[in-house]
């Protein structure tokens, strides 16, 4: 009897452990993260506009649908990533996410001030590399150090009303991400 | 012989518990470091780097991408104030006042993510398309049929999900309190 309640209670630690070791595991193996999906039908290191979600089809789900939203798919294997937002009408915003969809930065066009959002990305070893003299034009270029080689950057432009999704895309349209050199 | 049975039996036993729980907690969604308003609830943390494991093991599975949290923050809701489930066949009412938030938007989600067909094409309202009363406070109604003023259409589906999404807002960064923030009440009316 207490051999078995024994073997029990091993099962249920042991399937404690694989639990946590699933859990854990899970944003590496899965293949339909929203990297997944973007990854065959954006180019590396430039804008493209999302399509936008309807009843049949959505690139991803529960995506807002009063916004226009672009993708930049970044690569810093070759370079930092230069990015240049230019501000709708209304509410613009551009949120940084890692490989395994981390949000670890989002900016919006009040705090980016003037009249685009302007960002130098790069991983922390390309920022070791930035000369320090150089330190003083982060001033007016905002670097962004992010945690993995590669991830996404979401562009979105609100469209108060559905009549002006034409004007929220047109402000996207115009933002462009590109890879720089480090220095 | 009985040793060989005893370890069998307790590696089938480990799997069937690890693996269970681990799609229980992934696909219920484990409540950490939730923000519950009413009906709403939100998961600030799951847009920063402070996710917690669970959060990234769903959001690895379903595709989707949190709401950063510098750019806002997500209410959902999937029952009413009083605890019933949002019925597309039924009418529900949401009224009242929202947030400090320079916009916010409302969309109607099937359980899933996905956005519900309907004869308007109407998915959601946001803060400027709303029509309110003198005092500045507004209802919508959220029902199968054409409803005066605003009308989100659930399409008839049985179940749905409503988001709640602030943007530009102090609400899940500053505010620790939930009656600092008011949300919209959301109640049952008539069922078809």
């Amino acid at each position: 009897m207490i051999r078995a309640l024994l073997w029990i209670l091993g099962a249920v630690v042991l399937g404690g452990i694989v639990h946590l070791a699933t859990v854990l595991a899970m944003p590496r193996a899965a293949n339909q993260d929203a990297y997944s999906r973007l990854e065959p039908v954006t180019p590396a290191n430039s804008v493209v506009p999302l399509a936008p979600p309807t009843a049949e089809a959505s690139v991803m789900p529960f995506m807002d649908p009063a916004f226009a939203a672009a993708v930049c798919r970044y690569d810093l294997a070759n370079g930092i990533v230069k990015l240049n937002a230019p501000l709708s009408q209304a509410y613009t915003s551009v949120t940084f996410y890692t490989r395994n969809s981390v949000a670890y930065y989002a900016i919006d066009d009040r705090a980016a001030g003037r009249r685009a959002i302007e960002l130098d990305l790069m991983t922390p070893e390309q920022h070791s590399q930035v000369p320090e003299g150089e330190d003083v034009t982060a001033a007016d270029r905002l670097i962004i150090e992010s945690p993995t080689r590669t991830g996404l950057i979401i562009l979105r432009a609100l469209a108060p009303e559905p009549g002006l999704m034409p004007m929220a895309r047109r402000a996207l349209a115009n933002a462009q991400c590109r890879l720089g050199p480090v220095q | 012989m009985r040793l060989l049975f005893g370890s069998c039996f307790a590696l089938l036993l480990a799997a069937a518990v690890g693996l269970g729980m681990t799609w229980l907690t992934i696909s219920r969604g484990v409540a950490f470091g939730t923000m519950t308003v009413g009906a709403w609830t939100a998961w600030p943390k799951t847009g920063s780097v402070d996710i917690d494991p669970y959060a990234r093991a769903t959001i690895a599975r379903t595709g989707e991408l949190p709401l950063g949290t510098g750019d806002g923050v997500a209410f959902y809701a999937r029952t009413d104030d009083s605890g019933y489930v949002l019925d597309g066949r039924c009418t529900f009412t949401i009224s009242g006042t929202t947030p400090t938030a320079r916009y916010w938007t409302l969309t109607l989600y099937d359980r899933s993510g996905r956005l519900v067909a309907n004869t308007l094409d109407r998915h959601g309202f946001t803060s400027t398309e709303i029509v309110r009363d003198t005092a500045g406070r507004f209802t919508i109604s959220v029902a199968p049929r054409a409803r005066p003023g605003n009308w989100l259409p659930t399409g008839g589906i049985e179940r749905y999900v409503l988001v709640w999404r602030l943007y530009d807002t102090p609400v899940g960064v500053a505010s620790r309190t939930t009656k600092q923030d008011p949300m919209p009440a959301v109640a049952r009316k008539a069922c078809s």
